[in-house]
């Protein structure tokens, strides 16, 4: 009996061993110090990103799995670059979570995900493609829209802008006498800027071929403004830009031109051989502040295809503005050369989805090295996070945040104190109430529940679970449960002494006769535990873990741990003494 | 100490009151629900934006409710995180969304409003959701499989381990006590998170638990044959089982009150379902799950008898 005893006791100390050794801090492979338990997102903060590849842009033909698989590697990419220490990217189905404990900046981390990173290098045009269809345009607008819906609508802003236009008539003529003081376009303004080797146009917007055409657009727009405004919508709501090809539009006005230009009726009145797209930077004139719309040759010079490397971001030494510089492969500077080339003089915009993020002049061919200029209101950390996106490589198809959770680090430090705190009291309250109602034999409980405590978290750390706040609940409430089974044994015991039989039989039929109840009632809650961790997410999860890991640790606390100490009380007991129970 | 030592309670007799009392709180439940037109769903399963913010000076849901309205925020839910009603200084905002596109820009619209009256040093967003009414539907799905699932899983084994009519009375029990919580959670108004539906799952598990300790023990008296009827057996069995039952609800309603308590704000909602879980799944396990095994059980024995009747 005794040496069955000693054996049992090696074997319960070999396991706790084992489990203090996973609770032991660990060092990873940087050879710091990580804690063996780790938090999960909602105790230690950070963000949590479910991702959908958007395949309504998608050509019909394309293959969602393989888009998946692209745009988890360029995730993959982009997030170690971005340097976020375990981060978690995985595929579940066709969406894409993302998880990034501790970062302190969820709203970065959300734009380096979902930037498409696609870019491209387009000539602007003259515009004229666009100017020679405007009166088509305007006229199916109508047609689609309505006279009266355009009058009510757009009564206010044909006021507004007759005066704006004056505004920036004005404006243009200020820069073109003061050069240095220029509005310079976004790539403008830096005498070695936009793209290295391309000189700016702080030779003034003025002084470019700054298109009488624009201004007649304009002028012809006042006018109409005045006469018969709702006839001519659209040219009504554009002015001349600062360089050929680039018009201006108010903000207040933008979502209602974007509408517009959608209709399928205006698309169809878009030259092949041109494409619109809106400009990032906003323009103050006149006191409003305007949005560039820009025409641009479909052709793209190059794509962000031939991009070699990009980075790391600087300042531009003269003004200080953030730039990008990137290098092209052998293939892409061919196709450079050739395409500036033909392009001397004339303007290049840099596209990055879909927005024009900067334009200069092409003064010179154009080969492996240049830079992209960001618009005077960037910071450098933008600079820097598209010279990351930009080096990770564009998405395939643009992506969607199909779900978002984020967590502060204060709350999660808040809820591991309450949690800690709920913890000591929730324990100490059953270890009071199993003492003052079993005696010795709840000492032995408790005991057995030390050591299931110490199972418990030692399994937690082996299987890499997380500890989540909900996990922290389940603790605490396999923690009542588990006194259980130790409950159903000492009933029995103590009915097994009632009917007279000695305390070592009473003891042996007592954990017997309990073993059914036990085990049913522990398999049918791990049978919930396991249908709530395979449908559960994140933090559920977590709570399901600790429930099944639970169950498994009391099962072999109450069976193993409290009939081992209770058969060393029985022997160390004198001979007369009755079981205190 | 020994709480309950020879119990003979008479619980079957008194099972129509029992009956009774089942009824109208599963009866006041059910209204709950249909006066509040469905569950409190949160934005898990709706769809939708939560922030969770934490203000430097207390405020108020009036004053909130203004800020966001001026932001162009419509249909919000605002609720205190610390009890009481008045002034607190933690809320959760819920906005729902029914259109993928609507998700973007919720959050911030709702911490450019906030900004804008208490400054960006006024506040704190601790935690903030947003889930598109896709992933919503199939968390919603989700949850409600796994109800089922667990529902049909322990059937199976108990009607594999028992007989299968204990297996029935089981689940009858078991579903007695989920709807009984559900109505609780309507008119506590408690919304339905994941954290509920765990909250559910657990009552299911803890439930069964102790329905499943008393048949244990009706199944050992039932072995041993003594001259007693069934009832009467039943009624060992539960006075038996008595002081397991009150101990062990006894320490897993401590552990769930240090919980309430002391858990903190976002735990207290899912602690209180598990509390009154607990509770009502200790009643059915003594009112409930023998009074239906019993109820089987005769059922049973008048269509034998009938059959016998009709054959002889």
């Amino acid at each position: 009996m005794f040496a069955t005893v000693k054996w049992r006791l090696v074997w319960i100390g070999l396991l706790v061993l084992l489990c203090g050794w996973a609770l032991l801090p660990k060092e990873d492979a940087d050879g710091n110090t990580v804690p063996a338990l780790k938090l999960g997102l909602d105790l230690q903060g950070g963000m949590h990103l479910e991702v959908e590849v958007d395949m309504t842009q998608a050509p019909p033909d394309a293959d969602l799995d393989d888009a998946v698989d692209r745009t988890l590697t360029t995730l993959r990419n982009r997030i170690d670059q971005f340097g976020v220490e375990e981060p978690t990217i995985q595929r579940a189905g066709d969406r894409i979570i993302v998880e990034l404990a501790g970062i302190d900046d969820p709203d970065r981390a959300k734009s380096i995900v979902e930037q498409s990173a696609f870019m491209e290098f387009k000539i602007i045009t003259d515009g004229q493609a666009l100017i020679a269809q405007l009166d088509r345009m305007d006229r199916a607008i109508v047609a689609a829209v309505g006279v009266e819906n355009l009058r009510s609508t757009q009564l206010e802003t044909q006021i507004d802008l007759g005066e704006v236009l004056g505004a920036i008539d004005s404006a243009a003529s200020i820069t073109s006498q003061d050069t240095t003081a220029a509005a310079p376009g976004p790539g403008g303004g830096t005498p070695d800027s936009a793209v290295r080797q391309v000189a700016p146009d702080s030779s003034t917007p003025g002084a470019a071929p700054q298109g009488a055409v624009p201004q007649h657009s304009a002028d012809s727009a006042a006018q109409d403004s005045v006469t018969d405004a709702t006839l001519r919508p659209l040219t009504g709501m554009l002015a001349a830009g600062r360089v050929p090809g680039e018009f201006l539009v108010a903000l207040q006005d933008q979502p209602t031109v974007v509408a517009w230009l959608d209709l399928p009726e205006v698309q169809a009145l878009i030259p092949r051989d041109v494409t619109l797209h809106w400009g990032v930077e906003e323009v103050p004139a006149g006191g409003s502040t305007f949005l560039p719309l820009y025409v641009l040759e479909a052709e793209p010079l190059i794509t962000g295809d031939e991009l070699a490397d990009a980075g790391p971001a600087n300042r531009d030494p003269t003004f200080n503005q953030p730039i990008v510089p990137f290098e092209t492969t052998r293939r892409g500077a061919r196709i450079f050369e050739r395409g500036t080339a033909q392009n001397v003089n004339n303007y290049m915009a840099i596209v990055l989805d879909n927005r024009v993020q900067s334009y200069a002049v092409i003064r010179s061919v154009l080969s492996r090295r240049a830079q992209i200029e960001l618009s005077p209101g960037a910071s450098f950390q933008e600079a820097q996070d598209l010279a990351l996106v930009l080096r990770a490589g564009a998405l395939p198809l643009p992506i969607r945040i199909a779900a978002e959770y984020t967590v502060g680090a204060s709350l999660g430090e808040d809820s591991i104190r309450q949690g800690r705190t709920a913890f000591i009291v929730g324990v100490a309250g059953v270890v009071v109430l199993v003492i003052a109602y079993y005696r010795v034999a709840g000492v032995i409980a408790v005991g057995a529940l030390s050591i299931y405590v110490i199972l418990m978290l030692g399994g937690l750390a082996g299987l890499e679970a997380n500890l989540t706040l909900p996990g922290i609940a389940g603790l605490i409430l396999s923690i009542g449960m588990a006194v259980d089974a130790n409950v159903l044994i000492f009933e029995r015991i103590r009915e097994e002494l009632d009917a007279g039989k000695t305390p070592r039989t009473a003891v042996d039929a007592g954990f017997g006769n309990a073993l059914s109840a036990i085990v049913d009632a522990n398999l049918t809650t791990l049978i919930t535990g396991i249908i709530l961790f395979q449908f559960g997410t994140g933090p559920v999860r977590g709570f399901a873990v600790t429930l099944c890991i639970g169950i498994l640790a009391s099962f072999f606390s109450a069976i193993y741990v409290t009939r081992t100490l209770f058969t060393i009380y029985l022997n160390r007991r004198g001979s007369n003494e009755s079981v205190s129970i | 100490m020994r709480l309950f030592r020879d119990a003979s309670y008479s619980f079957l007799s008194g099972r129509r009151r029992a009956y009774m009392l089942s009824l109208s709180l599963i009866a006041i439940g059910v209204g709950s629900v249909a006066i509040h037109r469905g569950l409190n769903a949160g934005v898990e399963f709706t769809g939708g934006t939560m922030l969770q913010v934490q203000f430097s000076e207390p405020t108020n849901v009036a004053e909130l409710r203004d800020v966001l309205n001026a932001a162009g925020i419509t249909g919000e839910q605002i609720q205190p995180l610390r009890s009481g009603g008045g002034d607190a200084e933690e809320y959760l905002f819920r906005v729902p969304t029914d259109d993928e596109a609507g998700l973007e820009g919720v959050r911030e619209q709702v911490t450019a409003g906030l900004a804008a009256r208490f400054g960006d040093a006024g506040f704190e967003v601790r935690q903030a959701e947003a889930i598109g009414p896709k992933v919503g539907d199939e968390l919603q799905t989700k949850a409600t499989l796994a109800i089922l699932l667990s529902f049909l899983l322990t059937l199976i084994y108990l009607a594999f381990r028992f007989e299968w009519r204990f297996g029935f009375a089981a689940v009858i029990a078991t579903m007695h006590d989920l709807l009984i919580t559900i109505g609780f959670i309507s008119i506590m108004n408690i919304e339905i998170s994941l954290a509920t539906v765990a909250a559910l799952l657990t009552i299911i598990g803890y439930s069964l638990n102790d329905t499943i300790v008393v048949f244990d023990r009706v199944r050992e008296n039932l072995k041993k044959k003594r001259k007693e009827g069934y009832e009467a057996t039943l009624d060992r069995s539960i006075n038996e089982t008595l002081p397991r039952t009150v101990l062990t609800s006894g320490t897993t309603l401590t552990a769930l009150v240090a919980l309430f308590v002391l858990g903190g704000g976002v735990i207290r909602p899912f602690a209180l379902v598990l509390i009154l879980g607990i509770v009502v799944g200790t009643y059915s396990s003594i009112f409930v799950a023998s009074p239906a095994l019993l109820e089987i059980h005769r059922a049973v024995r008048r269509r034998a008898g009938r059959a016998a009747h009709a054959a002889g």
